[in-house]
């Protein structure tokens, strides 16, 4: 218990942000899928560290992150599905050329 | 102290791992930062006595969401050049964005009184972990295995050659 | 005889105490890792050219030869002939790789093989670190294998290096589920996920509770270690030297190395998780644990001799409608039967009887299952079958 609570918060803060600017800049739509990745990367770190250090008899933050390590992982098997059926029918990948919904 | 030290280690190389995975212009080489990310955030659970997910950790997104991505990469390989920018036109705005959303979320982390608790967590994790699971939780555990197979399907039809 | 039992432990209780003579607490804990680890780093790299000798001399007499015979008595120095020639090699990089990637892939590729021994338990309190998340660390530690592979395989820059690494990578992941899944009959039974509480949990060993699991873990197993008949990522005749093609010298030895620990590895384990550990009569622990982790080892160099390599579509098919369909209902019969008689509170011989019970009738569904389709596959799948139902109705 010697590392205070706020160096994991910051830890996670940092990763968040990282991953939400990858989400919004990467023109790769594989990129963006990666930039998800870090971001429930990061709230899985909350959840474990508040579990641990608020409420540590329970096991509540370890059981919400185990969730969203499923749910992580349907994420990435249906949206890399999903990018590689936009890849068969565009003959790309770059978001900037997905556009078909844009105006 | 030791585990002080561990902890800047372990966080440096996951936030060095996750700034490789932006700004790397190939996405393979995204894709191999992204995994030291996630091992780092194995490491993360191990000081947070969390051991049971320091091992799911490894083995889902190690294992198989990594594996899945880079399959994805060499599915969908050469498409994009080494000429085009990899990041779009709007990298000055959303850096901005998430520098704000970076400071914003470190000062409710330091000003906010987190109630911080001295109790000692169970001894055996793991079997604590599995009994929640199979009993508080077991609704929303047998809902997620549904979704998962829901998710193993809609993958593989989405994903069909026609 | 306990003083051979106990010897290894003797020696650490010696080492601790001279260091704990001038060192704090904390600082004899980071010596006794620290020599753990070296000590399991020097096991890994010695039971590999013991591996490279016995495998050469093994299939050696299965094809009629002598195998190595030159160098040293029964050619026992031939894997220092062969190291000596591995680090005089001119060391190649491609003029295409990505340097990087591909300088980095062999590098990454070790580390999960020598993990994976730091649990494995030698002997009675014996191993490197007994976590109490031991199975999950091993299969972590193992599917991380896949990404030096996909390093290798893409910093090459070469079709056929990809095409192993690809190859390599589908294989690896599919045949990860059964293996996992196999085992969890065997933790069910013990009631623990630690290494050491298995063993001890085995006074009947699990092999007679768990032939199916045994031998979906067995197969599964060779599968992972991408050895003979499970060899495609390497075909030779196909693909070149898979996702190694492009690697000389000492890089070349790392995968080569990380191939030979990770079958002493799976070998271990399998002796860890089904014939009883380091348990039996009469002789040291670790004795015995060595004992049943080569007879394993034999078992597979014995695979390499015998069996043909199977195809791409048969290997695929093999995993995800043959192995895993099995692994689930062994899976479900271990639990019933764990749920009507409770292995912790019945005697021995009647948790006995009732998974041996349950496993004949799950071998005989695999049978009857596999006799009904057999007119209707292809004669290769029915081989495949075939051969699965000989195997499981030993």
């Amino acid at each position: 218990m010697d590392i205070p609570l706020s160096w994991y918060l910051t830890l996670a803060a940092g990763l968040f942000s990282i991953g939400l600017f990858g989400c919004l800049t990467r023109r790769n739509a594989i990129g963006i899928l990666m930039g998800v990745e870090l971001m429930l990367n990061a709230v899985n770190i909350n959840l474990v560290a508040f579990g641990r250090y608020i409420t540590p008899e329970a096991v509540a933050g370890q059981v919400f992150a185990v969730f969203v390590i499923t749910l992580a992982a349907a994420e990435a098997a249906v949206g890399l599905a999903l990018i590689i059926s936009i890849y068969r029918t565009y003959d790309s990948i770059d978001m900037e050329d997905i556009n078909l919904l844009k105006w | 102290m030791i585990t002080q030290i561990a902890f800047i280690g372990i966080a440096l190389l996951t936030l060095a791992g996750a700034i490789g995975v932006v700004l790397a212009r190939s996405v393979f080489v995204s894709a191999l930062f992204l995994i030291l990310s996630f091992v780092g955030v194995s490491g993360i659970y191990v000081l947070l006595e969390a051991p049971f997910l320091a091992g799911v950790q490894l083995l889902v997104y190690v294992g198989a969401v990594a594996v899945l991505i880079i399959f994805a990469v060499m599915l969908t390989r050469d498409m994009m050049s080494e000429e085009t920018p990899f990041l779009n036109r709007q990298w000055g705005c959303g850096g901005v964005m998430a520098a704000v959303l970076f400071v914003l979320l470190l000062l409710i982390g330091f000003i906010a009184d987190w109630p911080v608790s001295s109790a000692k967590p169970p001894e055996d994790t793991i079997s604590a972990l599995g009994e929640a699971l199979m009993g508080k939780y077991v609704l929303p555990f047998e809902v997620a295995s549904v979704f998962l197979l829901v998710a193993l399907i809609g993958a593989i039809v989405v994903a069909r050659e026609r | 005889m306990q003083f051979l039992d106990n010897l290894f432990l003797n020696i650490s209780q010696v080492i601790r105490n001279l260091v704990g003579g001038f060192l704090p607490d904390w600082g004899v804990e980071v010596v006794m890792m620290t020599v753990a680890a070296a000590v399991l780093v020097v096991i890994a790299v010695v039971t590999m050219m013991f591996l490279t000798w016995m495998e050469r001399k093994v299939v050696g007499r299965i094809q009629d030869r002598l195998g190595p015979n030159r160098v040293g008595p029964f050619g026992l120095m031939q894997p220092i002939a062969d190291m000596v020639k591995m680090f005089i090699k001119e060391d190649i990089t491609p003029r295409e790789a990505n340097r990087w990637v591909y300088n980095l892939g062999p590098i990454v590729v070790v580390p999960p093989a020598i993990l994976a021994l730091a649990v494995i338990p030698f002997g009675r309190g014996l191993s490197g670190a007994d976590l109490s998340i031991g199975w999950l660390y091993l299969a972590a530690v193992a599917s991380t294998s896949v990404i030096g592979i996909f390093m290798a395989g893409w910093g090459s820059r070469n079709k056929y290096a990809l095409l192993g690494a690809m190859r390599a990578a589908a294989q690896i992941v599919s045949y990860e589920i059964p293996q996992v899944l196999s085992v969890v009959g065997v933790i069910l039974i013990a009631g623990s996920l630690s290494m050491q509480r298995i063993v001890e949990a085995q006074n009947v060993w699990f092999v007679f509770l768990q032939p199916v699991a045994f031998i979906i873990f067995l197969i599964a197993s060779v599968a992972e270690i991408e050895r003979s008949p499970f060899d495609l990522p390497e075909a030779e005749s196909e693909i070149i030297a898979g996702y190694h093609t492009e690697y000389s010298g000492l890089k070349f030895g790392m995968f080569f190395l990380a191939e030979y620990i990770s079958t002493f590895a799976v070998s271990a384990i399998g002796a860890t998780m089904f014939l009883g550990g380091w348990r039996g009569p009469v002789l040291p622990g670790w004795i015995w644990f060595l004992a049943k982790t080569y007879l394993l080892v034999f078992v597979v160099l014995w695979l390499r001799g015998t069996l043909p390599r199977i195809r791409v579509d048969q290997l695929m098919n093999f995993a995800w409608k043959v192995l895993v369909p099995l692994a689930l209902a062994n899976l479900l019969v271990a639990g019933l039967i764990a749920a009507i008689i409770n292995p912790a509170e019945t005697p021995g011989f009647w948790t006995f009887i009732g998974f041996l019970l349950g496993n004949l009738l799950l071998i005989a569904a695999v049978v009857m299952v596999g006799v009904l389709r057999a007119p209707e596959m292809e004669a290769s799948e029915a081989a495949v079958v075939g051969a699965k139902g000989a195997l499981a109705g030993q």
